[in-house]
Order: structure tokens, then C-alpha cells, then sequence
């Protein structure tokens, strides 16, 4: 909803709350249901009304439960029943230097008095964090603290041993130092973002006085937006491609008119230079596996001769897909995306003419548009959106780009061949299947509860929840990972089938698009029915759970061979495989030979 | 600004804060006569009044606030 994109009208947000909450409940959409314990040492209502509605406009339904005022530390260390029993997805600690019970106050304190002061309030909060994740096991976010508006000495406050700035300056380093050391912690920076509102503005102490916020109520939504950004980002809902306009975007000018030595790239101008900064900006975002695409009117040609040009710091091959031509730019994205396996939902799209920011948003309604009016608006709006919210940094997001060369790599060998398994043949494909080991949990979380597409399912776990069925007997686990002649895939394929006597219920069965028509889902079949043989199991039941975005898997079950039992209205169905006459089907991917061999 | 227009922007406030187009506010209105004015919302009610009327009341004047009268002889005093 563009009332509640970045960026937003806090007043206007808080005051049609009850209708915009209403609006968003009414479109129908399918969500992700999360329940998160906020467990505040101030106020949190209105908090966790403007989370609402954001985690609601990002495809997730929150249900929320909150801890009486400034009951954070007593709810998590000496527990709470009602919050036990009403089991957390994620914990939001909403604490705030308001909470600092030991920060300083006398300038007669020595270094050792402060250092003590600093142990006693990092153990206060680290016996909260254990015995939460000891309890819960879930996501944890923390507050960071922001710093004072008022200082009794100046600048000293922040320099001084004695300072409070200082010392917060120093709970920061032991906040971020906790989350670096642990997983399944998060740190929300309310300190860069009570900085980016402005202290001036951040603090109210009115506010306080009356109603007990720790903050102004109109930076509610600010904070709101900051902690959700971080939730969206754990379930997976994060963008994941930035498409990009060309003439007045990437550079100024127009390349087709002005050719390429007209065009404003490099230190030259500081119109030139202003658009270098948005390119290495983006080529970072690019180091951290966001996709960049083009998305540009223009003849091919000339986006390319603007890409070549000598001060062009994004060149053509840093692009997963260009789309370079004159049709309608809502149809490239789409066509992008469906060459990487994405859905349109996952990109970004900047251009500085709104006309087509328009047709785009009416068309794709699931994709971000951001109007390039100029490349500091751009670096604002891109940023402080925070869609590449980080959360688990993965090795796998880091060579995501690399894996994107590797299929372009591949789609060129597969024209070098008129039979299709000749070419599944030469990718020389190794497969290693094997129930989840610990080391792997956090991408086959990750996996689960981003995968949309190739999802019979689509349930979604938690990191607790996924952990407690990586113990569980009755469980048969699959995780498989997948590498050829071009390179490692990493993990691709996750399977959780439930034992019952005879019979294996498969709960999940999910697949990375990046190695659709590899016939991996073979590789896997085979070896869960190898598994499911082993166990002394007769028969696979397989369901197929429709949603908006997994027709592509509408009909595996019945491709494999298996028999359909039942088919709902809603276009979910059921069906048996008996494992009697079996035969394998993998015929391409050599799998579990320990051996692997790359050119 | 005299009563009515106050009590025409008012109405639009309340009815956009309890999304209940069919609210109308008077003098006399208490937080009795609205099923959702409660302390929480009425933090969200005050702020919304204040960015209306480009004001802000004191603590005494928020915490002691009986009805809409006394809201209106407020705005009256220092709303724009």
C-alpha cells in the first residue's frame, strides 16, 4: 500500500490506522501468520499498532503479545505463563537508554567504577537474552540504545569516562559484539535511526511523562518500520533484484540522442559524478547477491555502448538480465525475472520517468517502485526502504551473482545440444542427499521459508521448530545440494516426510528455482523412497497445497507417478504412491559419490 | 474559528482515528459515548487533534480533559 511505503506519513499512518488495518485484512492476500512477544521497558502499544500494519502490507499477519510496562527483564527471567503459552515465532525487546539503570551520573567516578557499571548492565540484559533463547529458542531483536538529547558538559558527555553518551557509546559495542557472536540475535539500530529522525525530534519527554513512551509518538512508525524491516527480512521477504532505467537513472542524459560521449558518467561533471556514486553504490548492493537488472527503452545497442562507456562503473556482465527494447517495461520485468527463477515480487524497480513508475506499480502491483528524481532522492529512498535488510548473511547470498553467471553459462551450453539429456548429461551434475546436519539448519530454514514456487506446502518453520524436527524420530529429512561442471549450487532441495506405521506423509517438499529441469526432484524422489524402504514404509502420501505462487508443482505428484486420491475445490489434492514396483528415476545427476570433479 | 467549524474538523479526526464514519461529536461527548476511546487510544487521539489544529496541549490539559467541550475551548484558544 503506498500509504505505508518508505517514504510515510507517520500522522497520517496513526490516525487511519483502524481503516488502513481494515483495507489491508480486506485484500485477501495469503500471509504468513507470526507471533511475536514484544517485551517493552516503556510503552509499546502504539508500536506494535503501527507494526501492524506494516508486517500486514508484507505478507505477514502478526499476532502480537506484550509484557506490562517495564516488565522486559522479570517476564524473561523469571518467566511468564502467559507467555509461554502463547509460544513466540520472534521476540522483540523494546528497551531504550530510558532503561539504563546504571548509566553514570557523577564525574568523581573512576574508569573501574564505569567499567563496573558497564558489567552490571550488559549482565542485566545478557540474563535476559539467555534465558530467552534457552526458553523460546526464536528470533531475538534487540534495541540498541540512542543517545541523550540533554548533556550536562557538551561534548564531553560523549568523550568523558564519565559521560552518558559514552557509556552508551560502549552498551552499543557490547550489543552489536553479542549479536556478532550469536545466532538467531538481531540488533535494531534505533541509535542510527534516532540519529537519522534527528535527537531533536526523537525525544519527548512529555511523552514519557504522560504516557511513558521513550520516544516522540510521531516517531512511532519510524521505529515500527525499522523493527518490521527486520522480521520481513527473517520470513524471507526480502527483495531480491534491483531492475534498473538507463538514460537519467544510471546516467545523465539520453544514450540514444546524445551518444556516447554525451552522457554524464564519471568525475568530470558533478552531475557525472553524482550518478558514479548511485553505480558503486549498486555494485555494492551487488557484493552482497542483490540481482541488477536493466530495464531500459532503448535499442540494445546503445544500453550498451552507455554501459561501455570508460567511466561506466556497472558494466554490461554485472548485470543478471538486461532487458534493453520498446515493450512495455512491466513485461521486462516479468521476463526478468522468469529468466532467474524469481517472481516479479522479489525486484526493485528505479527509474526517474514516474509515467513509467506508474505503469509498472498498476501492473506488478507486488513491485517496489522508486522514482529517480534525482540519485541522492534515489540513495534515500533505496536505503532507508531497507528491503536488503540483512539477517542470516549466508555464503550462499554472497556468490548469488556467481551462480546466476554459472546458469547463463549453462543456457549457452544447452544450445550447443539437440537433445536435452545429452545436455543434463555433459553438465557432469553431483548430488550429495542426506538427512539435515546441524551446520546446514540455518540455510535449510532459510530455503524453507523462502521458497515459493517449487513448494508443494509451503509451510514455513522456525529456527526452533525446524530444529526440533531435525531430532525427531518419526521424521524422515532430506536436504540435497547440487553442483556441476559450472559450479556449486549449494543447497536446493529440502524434504520432511512424517512416519505413520506404513505410511510417509510428506509435509515438505521444496526446491530452488535456480535448478528447475536439472531433474534434481528425481535425485530426491529416489533416494526418499530408498530412505522410506529402509524404514520398512510401503507407501508415500504427497500433498500439493495450493497457493498464488506454486501452480508450477500443480501436477509433480501426478509426473512423478504418483495416484491421485482426492482434489479439493481450491485446487489442493492428494496423492499415493505405492513403492512396491519403484524404479528409480534419476538418470543424469550422479548422487552420494563422494568424489567430485570440477573442470 | 468559531465551535462549529472546531467541531466539523473534530468530527473528521474521531471518525478517522475509530474509522466510524457515522461518529458525531459534541461538547458533551465523553469518552463513555465512543466504545473505543481508551487510555491507549486516546494517546493517538490527542496526537491527531494536535497535528489537526497545529497545536499542542499541555500535560495538565491532557491528563484532565473531561469532553469535547473542553477540547474545543483549547483549540479555540490556541488552534490554527
Amino acid at each position: 500500500m503506498k500509504e505505508l511505503e518508505f517514504p510515510f506519513d507517520s500522522r497520517y499512518i496513526m490516525r487511519h490506522r483502524r481503516g488502513i488495518k481494515k483495507q489491508l485484512l480486506a485484500d485477501g492476500s495469503e500471509r504468513i501468520k507470526v507471533r511475536i512477544a514484544v517485551l517493552g521497558g516503556s510503552t509499546t502499544n502504539d508500536i506494535v499498532s503501527a507494526m501492524e500494519l506494516f508486517l500486514l502490507d508484507s505478507g505477514i499477519e502478526p499476532a502480537f503479545w506484550q509484557s506490562e510496562y517495564n516488565r522486559f527483564y522479570e517476564d524473561a527471567v523469571f518467566g511468564n505463563e502467559s507467555l509461554e503459552s502463547f509460544r513466540p515465532d520472534v521476540i522483540y525487546i523494546h528497551t531504550t537508554s530510558c532503561n539504563l539503570k546504571y548509566i553514570p551520573d557523577d564525574p568523581n567516578e573512576t574508569e573501574d567504577d564505569i567499567k563496573q557499571r558497564l558489567e552490571m548492565q550488559t549482565s542485566i540484559l545478557k540474563q535476559v537474552w539467555t534465558s530467552l533463547a534457552k526458553n523460546f529458542g526464536v528470533p531475538i531483536i534487540q534495541n540498541n540504545f540512542e543517545l541523550p538529547l540533554y548533556r550536562h558538559t557538551g561534548s564531553y558527555d560523549r568523550w568523558g569516562i564519565t559521560g552518558r553518551s559514552a557509556f552508551i557509546d560502549r552498551m552499543n559495542l557490547a550489543v552489536s559484539e553479542y549479536a556478532r557472536n550469536c545466532h538467531g540475535f538481531y540488533v535494531n539500530d534505533i541509535n542510527y535511526l534516532s540519529a537519522a529522525v534527528g535527537l531533536e525530534k526523537w525525544h519527548d519527554p512529555d511523552s514519557w511523562f504522560l504516557y511513558k513512551y521513550a520516544m516522540n509518538i510521531d516517531v512511532i512508525p519510524d521505529l515500527a518500520y525499522s523493527t518490521v524491516c527486520i522480521i520481513r527480512s527473517l520470513y524471507g521477504k526480502n527483495k531480491k533484484a534491483v531492475a534498473l532505467d538507463l538514460d537519467n537513472t544510471l546516467w545523465g542524459g539520453v544514450i540514444g540522442d546524445d551518444g556516447q560521449e554525451g552522457i554524464e558518467i564519471g568525475e568530470e561533471t558533478a552531475e557525472g559524478e553524482s550518478y558514479s556514486m548511485l553505480q558503486n553504490w549498486l555494485r555494492t548492493y551487488k557484493k552482497y547477491g542483490i540481482l541488477l537488472t536493466v530495464c531500459s527503452k532503448n535499442d540494445a545497442e546503445n544500453a550498451l555502448l552507455g554501459l561501455e562507456h570508460p567511466s561506466s562503473i556497472l558494466r554490461p556482465d554485472d548485470f543478471a538480465s538486461i532487458k534493453a527494447n520498446w515493450q512495455p517495461k512491466s513485461e521486462n520485468i516479468e521476463a526478468s525475472a522468469a529468466e532467474l527463477g524469481l517472481l516479479p515480487e522479489s525486484f526493485i524497480f528505479v527509474d526517474d520517468n514516474p509515467a513509467e513508475c506508474d505503469i509498472v506499480s498498476s501492473q506488478l502491483p507486488s513491485v517496489r517502485t522508486i522514482e529517480a528524481s534525482s540519485v541522492k532522492d534515489t540513495l534515500y529512498r533505496l536505503s532507508r526502504s531497507s528491503w536488503f535488510e540483512v539477517t542470516d548473511l549466508s555464503g550462499d547470498d554472497l556468490v548469488r551473482n556467481e551462480m546466476y553467471a554459472a546458469n547463463a553459462k549453462r543456457q549457452a551450453m544447452q544450445k550447443q545440444f539437440t537433445n536435452y539429456t545429452d545436455y543434463l548429461l555433459s553438465l557432469n551434475m553431483h548430488a550429495e542427499i542426506a538427512d539435515f546436519t546441524p551446520v546446514f539448519l540455518p540455510r535449510i530454514t532459510q530455503l524453507t521459508n523462502k521458497s515459493n514456487q517449487f513448494n508443494l506446502t509451503t509451510r514455513r518453520y522456525t529456527s526452533k521448530e525446524m530444529e526440533d524436527i531435525s531430532r525427531s524420530s518419526d521424521r524422515i529429512r532430506l536436504c540435497g545440494s547440487l553442483t556441476d561442471k559450472f559450479g556449486d549450487n549449494g543447497i536446493v532441495s529440502v524434504i520432511i516426510g512424517r512416519c505413520e506405521k506404513e505410511t510417509l506423509h510428506v509435509e515438505l517438499w521444496l526446491m530452488s528455482c535456480r535448478v528447475l529441469k536439472r531433474d534434481m526432484e528425481y535425485a530426491m524422489l529416489d533416494e526418499l523412497v530408498h530412505q522410506c524402504i529402509r524404514r520398512g514404509i510401503s507407501r508415500i502420501m504427497g500433498y500439493y497445497y495450493k497457493t498464488e505462487k506454486n501452480s508450477m508443482v500443480a501436477e509433480l505428484y501426478g509426473d512423478l507417478g504418483f495416484t491421485l486420491l482426492n482434489k479439493s475445490e481450491n485446487g489442493s489434492s492428494v496423492w499415493n504412491l505405492d513403492l512396491d514396483t519403484y524404479e528409480n528415476k534419476n538418470k543424469v545427476i550422479k548422487v552420494n559419490e563422494k568424489e567430485k570433479i570440477y573442470e | 474559528m468559531n465551535d462549529q467549524d472546531i467541531i466539523t474538523r473534530l468530527n473528521s479526526v474521531f471518525r478517522d482515528v475509530f474509522d466510524d464514519d457515522s461518529l458525531s461529536v459534541n461538547e458533551n461527548t465523553t469518552s463513555a459515548d465512543i466504545e473505543d476511546w481508551d487510555s491507549i487510544e486516546h494517546i493517538n487521539l490527542i496526537s491527531a487533534v494536535e497535528d489537526e489544529f497545529s497545536m499542542q496541549f499541555r500535560m495538565r490539559e491532557v491528563s484532565g480533559m473531561k469532553n469535547v467541550g473542553e477540547m474545543i475551548a483549547i483549540i479555540k484558544e490556541r488552534g490554527q
